[in-house]
């Protein structure tokens, strides 16, 4: 376990310094910031000096290992756009964006395990039929459309939840967050379930075709062959094992989705990281892109590593030393 | 305990306990938030519009653009190169501190050192002050557009931004990209005071139960401010009633709007003319006229007003619109295929040629589908174009490059004149005193030249008009530049806001003197 752990962090460094590299060599790509801090009045002798006092137009190799050394103390660069350290606002519109995640894979759990195994169990039936077509729109559909086609039934038309925008917070043991007010909740519900529908189509079809498989299985047809109950069979022997591989692949994929939340917080205007990310874009905020990048480096590795670890302990066949991460 | 309070004023306000009048909270949607609340860190429109929540200038523009006084009452030429301001009295900046001539230079001296804004006062030798209440702004040379610039001159309180901070930055540095006193604290004498910002989220601002302006019809009490980036939700933020109000509304939703009882809408023609540069430089051809012309009269810019903008613009066949002084009446936009395939002939290019074309997709409304536009009417005439589009980003750094054949431009005035369109966008190119500074298609006109100068020169408004009309024409003649459209601006609110009176042409919506029906 320790020398896995040990093995992991060895590999995340160099993956994170990569990471930063790229991240960073992206910049002078990513069009002109000063463009974006000044009026259209200003001339391009004055924009110079402005970028040489921002130090814009030293070589790569000194602005780089300048972000290293300064990133090592925990400096990841100040935004142009916030005129606040890159990390600090990161952090502060994480919570947001959690908040939103963890709504979203409250959605998917609560539905893709019941609906997955019922259409795992009657596979024939036309309920499983049904679910399975309405998954693969779902999965078509893009997210923005989705978002908006929420909005307007529920906002405009129905006039029952709010159009945009993060509610009402409240601070329970030290987390402000929206989770514990009502009106927080109103605002959350839309953009989760919007952030959840590309991902709940398929947990589905990913629960569906794992129970199948266990259901085929040899230790199955004994179960049967012994004359088991068949919700003893269904949900002790068959769908505990379906759980494993769903860790995996939900434990990545709902780490990922904390990059995702891009076109969701867009939509709804949802003060998190994904649109702080777009918002840096548009304006070439070129420390904030970069900072971010690195950040969502980071939470890959670590969601990796946090469900490798899991694996292991679910599954104790699985030697994390031999698989070497 | 906030919303308690105004909860027991409200119920006063009901009573009619303490006044009749009615106080309203209104919440409002814009496209983006101030980039700072220090209104010299940048020329930009977001900090405009807030520069009018906050602060006064010394004078404004009324929605005919006429000048109205606001902390100076009154102005008169005391000699060709000097205008006297006699200010207000009696008024007080939300800190409290009296509003005196001391702020007016204090803040005149500031904007010398914000790089966005110095440029608008080169022509000035310095601001006097003549008493307590009186000051004099002296120009180096006889200059028009004095009372132009005065409507930049948002006074600060001198005494609010004077000292150093707890950790010994000077209160009143202006930074770029940098957390400054200025940035984040604010003492104005503007009808709404500062109550929280939480940047790109939401600004809340409070009534100035002190301000000066007695008269104003307005009766918001709470202004809260949102940036909603997205259209669709701006619309829908509004349709369900979450907002009070949004600007701008996208073409494609103004039907929707419109067809709600609830809702009204209000739309201005702006500044911003939307054109393309036909690079001399770059395509041999546009050095001819009669190929300029051309493809003046091969774009049918009413049809793209009609059919891309729907309506939403206005369409454009010279530079200044309506209402300034180079505006020539005559001069729309033409449109006559055949005569530009005679000119095409008559210069020898009757099989075309091919040319670059680059544009924005995220700068100008529409902006990318116009350029396409654009590209397929030029195909009419054999010009065949390949058209390159790009978030405005990675634009600029093109553009500055003038490689292409033709570039999108969107130009508005900073001084609402029309001198300084020319000046910026038509004037011989000279990166040494920054004249035509994007004039990227290398069209260089020395009677043109000579005018701007002049008119830069004259301060009789009759001679001077017919100077820049003469501009204008002569522009046309030559066929300088492919003029598109001027963008129009739109607001949309609940109808019990009486936002006809408010918005203009500029686009700073005058929050201050919104009156809210009950």
């Amino acid at each position: 376990m320790l020398t896995f752990l040990f093995k992991r962090l060895a590999q995340a460094i160099v993956v994170m310094f990569v990471i930063s590299l790229v991240a960073f060599a992206i910049q002078d790509n990513l069009g002109d910031p000063l463009r974006e801090m000044v009026g259209q009045g200003v001339s391009e002798a004055q924009r110079e000096v402005l970028r040489n006092q921002l130090g814009l137009n030293d070589p790569f190799m000194i602005k780089y290992s300048r972000f290293l050394t300064n990133a090592m103390h925990g400096d990841w660069g100040t935004s142009f756009i916030f005129k606040k350290p890159a990390l600090d606002i990161i952090l502060s519109k994480l919570v947001a964006t959690l908040e939103l995640v963890f709504a979203a894979t409250f959605w998917i759990i609560l539905l893709s395990i019941p609906l997955g195994v019922y259409c795992a169990i009657r596979p024939r039936g036309l309920g499983s039929k049904m679910i399975m077509g309405i998954s693969t729109i779902g999965i078509s559909v893009p997210v923005f459309l989705t978002a908006i086609l929420l909005m307007y039934v529920f906002s405009i038309e129905l006039g029952w939840l709010p159009s945009y925008g993060r509610g009402e917070t409240m601070n329970v043991f030290g987390w402000q967050s929206g989770l514990f007010t009502i009106d927080g909740l109103k605002h959350l519900l839309l953009p989760s379930i919007a952030l959840s529908s590309i991902m709940l189509p398929l947990f589905i079809r990913l629960v569906r075709s794992e129970m199948l498989e266990a259901l085929s299985a040899e230790y199955v047809k004994f179960a049967w062959a012994k004359g088991l109950d068949k919700n003893k069979v269904w949900f002790r022997h068959a769908l505990k094992n379906t759980m494993l591989p769903l860790i995996t692949v939900g434990g990545v994929q709902i780490g990922s989705m904390v990059a995702y939340t891009i076109l969701t917080e867009t939509v709804f205007q949802w003060p998190g990281t994904g649109f702080l990310f777009l918002e840096a874009i548009t304006r070439v905020d070129t420390p904030l892109i970069t900072a971010y990048v690195i950040f969502v480096g980071l939470v890959f590795v670590v969601t990796n590593t946090l469900v490798d670890l899991l694996y292991g302990l679910i599954n104790p066949t699985v030697k994390l030393t031999s698989k070497g991460g | 305990m906030k919303t308690g309070m105004s909860k027991i004023a409200a119920l006063l306000l009901a009573a009619g306990v303490c006044m009749p009048l009615y106080a309203a909270d209104v919440k409002v949607a814009l496209d983006a938030d101030p980039e700072s609340l220090d209104i010299y860190e940048q020329l930009s429109g977001g900090i405009l519009q807030y520069a009018h929540m906050s602060f006064d200038p010394l004078v404004r523009f009324t929605k005919d653009m006429k000048f109205e006084g606001r902390l100076a009452e009154s102005w008169d030429q005391v000699d060709a190169k000097t205008v006297r301001f006699h200010l207000r009295k009696g008024v007080k900046f939300h800190s409290g501190n009296a509003f005196t001539a001391d702020d007016v230079i204090w803040t005149y001296n500031r904007i010398q050192k914000s790089d966005d804004y110095k440029g608008l006062f080169t022509v000035y030798e310095g601001m006097k002050k003549v008493d307590d209440y009186t000051v004099d702004l002296v120009a180096k040379v006889p200059y028009p557009l004095v009372l132009q610039n005065a409507t930049y001159l948002f006074i600060m309180d001198s005494k609010f931004y004077t000292g150093k901070t707890e950790d010994g930055k000077a209160k009143d540095e202006i930074v770029k990209a940098a957390n400054t006193y200025a940035a984040n604290h604010v003492s104005g004498t503007g009808p709404f005071k500062l109550v929280s910002r939480e940047q790109g989220v939401k600004l809340e601002l409070a009534r100035n139960a002190d301000y000066w302006d007695k008269k104003s019809p307005g009766n918001v009490e709470k202004l809260t401010v949102v940036p909603i980036k997205e259209d669709a939700t701006r619309v829908a933020a509004l349709l369900s009633g979450d907002v009070d109000m949004i600007a701008p509304v996208a073409p494609n939703d103004q039907k929707r709007v419109l067809s709600d009882s609830n809702l009204q809408m209000a739309t201005e023609t702006s500044n911003r003319i939307v054109m393309f540069e036909l690079n001399q430089n770059v395509v041999p051809a546009f050095k001819d006229q009669r190929v300029r012309e051309a493809v003046n009269l091969a774009v049918n810019q009413k049809g793209i007003v009609d059919k891309i903008m729907k309506g939403f613009a206005t369409p454009a066949g010279q530079m200044s619109p309506e209402g300034y002084l180079g505006h020539v009446p005559e001069l729309t936009p033409q449109y006559d295929l055949k005569k530009a395939k005679e000119l095409m002939k008559a210069a020898g290019q009757e099989k075309g040629f091919e040319i670059t074309m680059i544009a924005t997709n995220n700068r100008y409304i529409n902006d990318a589908k116009i350029a396409e536009a654009v590209a397929n009417m030029l195909s009419k005439i054999n010009i065949k174009v390949s058209l390159k589009t790009m978030p405005k980003a990675q634009y600029w750094p093109e553009y500055d490059k003038c490689a292409a054949g033709m570039q999108l431009i969107g130009w508005q005035s900073d001084t609402q004149d029309s001198g300084n369109y020319y000046e910026y966008l038509v004037e011989t190119r000279d990166d040494k005193t920054g004249k035509g500074q994007y004039n990227c298609g290398g069209y260089s006109n020395a009677e043109v030249d000579k005018l701007i100068a002049q008119s830069n020169a004259e301060v009789d408004v009759a001679k001077r008009t017919i100077m820049l009309q003469q501009i204008e024409k002569l522009l046309m003649k030559d066929a300088a530049y492919l003029p598109l459209e001027w963008q129009n601006l739109s607001w949309a609110a609940k109808t019990k806001l009486d936002i006809k009176p408010i918005v203009n042409g500029l686009d700073f919506p005058y929050y201050g003197d919104l009156k809210v029906k009950e």
